[in-house]
């Protein structure tokens, strides 16, 4: 019986993203259903009814939501290429990291987003501070996962289009080759993949995106 | 060789109690050292330097943080008795995704309303949405893990010795609400790893009251 895998997204979302990722580099054909955001599907509702958001991989009918959670059954249903390591140590070492990213750095990326003046500058230096603890785990390595591409490095993904994007539309100046060198190099490795450029977020329509959110955002808190 | 197991605890932490609770089920003889979260031992800031947090396991001078991780760790390395995630990868995903959803929920609104500010009345009302949609997942099974306790259990059951709080300060309702969920609650404290590793809500409630002051005045 062949597997039917749809996947859910957005295509300005790193979430959505680093699914598609990870599905391409696992060799998995799937079916990509865009949603709109302002007008979320029923299907999705469906799928996704706690909440409500993308991305959601339905495999054969059963959905599965919250990209890490996709990450590790993608891993553990697909078992070629295998993109979590095996160690327990190793594992548990990769998924700290994976809820960093989440937890502290996009959630310093949103205040930085949203904030002005002071309260902006509080957040670059925090958002700097936790860039350098991840760049920490780089040295040494070629990539996070150590010499191929793997779990951590398919979530740091975020940086490599999304992180850069959004801080050129905001204008500020966090994350360059000079505060970051290894991570840099670690992104110059990544656009070298076929793969992970096949799932890049298109340029200036994510610059345009983020642009009209922000002054829709300012608008609305007046 | 003897596996070195030290955990960095603090008694009142619902977070740690699922490492407890893991710990037990798993049979694992296991050192806890009591943190103080206003006075951080050097031994917590060199295990844990990013988030400076208990929880944190160290086993054999290997420190893991981040309580669900640190459970999931455990049920990997110790896997010969009670597994605690499902083998099916479909059931894992779904007890790795409600384990994220209590996590993401009820430590936050519940603290919202311990503190008892104007957001009170708001988080009550989050708080009881949030355990029915906990309840509606529950279903008729005897635990979230099916006939015995699982990883889901494990991350929620912690909390139970907290709702007499959520009660005291805000008049939830949570037993009118949920009566599955309380019978729940009721069943998981028959399991030895469980009871053993469970604080008494008057304690929780008069802890979390000091804390509020020591809060309060920061």
């Amino acid at each position: 019986m062949a597997d039917e895998v749809k996947l859910f997204g957005m295509w300005a979302s790193p979430y959505s993203r680093r699914v598609e990722l990870a599905l391409k580099l696992k060799g998995i054909p799937y079916e990509y259903i865009e949603e709109d955001l302002s007008n979320k599907s029923s299907l999705l509702l469906k799928y996704n009814p706690v909440h409500q958001k993308i991305p959601v991989l339905v495999h054969n009918g059963k959905p599965i939501a919250e990209s890490l959670v996709i990450l590790e059954y993608i891993d553990e249903t697909w078992r070629n290429n295998p993109v979590l390591p095996q160690d327990p140590y190793d594992r548990a070492m990769a998924r700290f990291w994976a809820k960093f990213i989440d937890e502290k750095l996009l959630t310093t990326a949103r205040k930085v987003s949203f904030a002005t003046g002071k309260e902006q500058d509080q957040a670059i230096e925090q958002i700097t501070e936790q860039l350098k603890l991840l760049e920490n785990e780089l040295k040494g390595k070629e990539y996070f996962s150590g010499q191929s591409i793997g779990y951590l490095d398919i979530v740091a993904n975020v940086l490599v289009f999304w992180f850069r994007n959004l801080q050129e539309a905001l204008g500020v100046d966090m994350f360059t080759e000079e505060k970051f060198p290894i991570i840099f190099e670690w992104i110059g490795k990544l656009v070298k993949i076929d793969t992970v450029n096949e799932c890049r977020i298109p340029k200036e329509k994510h610059l345009d995106y983020i642009r009209t959110r922000l002054e829709a955002l300012k608008f609305s808190s007046k | 060789m003897e596996d070195e197991v030290v955990l960095l605890d603090l008694w009142a932490s619902p977070f740690a109690i699922r490492v407890k609770i893991a710990l037990e089920e798993k049979g694992i003889k296991y050192e806890c050292k009591q943190e103080d979260l206003f006075n951080k031992s050097h031994l917590l800031l060199e295990m844990n330097p990013i988030h400076k947090k208990i929880p944190v396991l160290i086993h054999n001078g290997k420190p893991i943080s981040e309580s669900l991780i640190i459970v999931q760790y455990i049920d990997q390395v110790w896997n010969h008795k009670s597994p605690l995630l499902p083998s099916d990868p479909y059931q894992r995903s779904q007890a790795l995704f409600w384990a994220d959803y209590i996590d993401k929920k009820i430590y936050g609104i519940g603290r919202r309303i311990w503190m008892g500010k104007e957001d009170q009345e708001e988080a009550k009302e989050e708080l009881i949405q949030t355990f029915k949609t906990i309840e509606r997942e529950l279903g008729d099974k005897l635990y979230f893990g099916g006939e015995s306790i699982g990883y889901v259990d494990v991350a929620l059951v912690p909390f139970t010795s907290w709702f007499y709080t959520y009660e005291t300060c805000a008049n939830c309702g949570i037993e009118a609400a949920c009566p599955k969920l309380i019978a729940w609650a009721k069943r998981c404290k028959e399991n030895e790893s469980v009871s053993k590793a469970l604080t008494d809500p008057l304690e929780i409630y008069g802890y979390l009251l000091q804390l509020k002051k020591r809060l309060e005045l920061q």
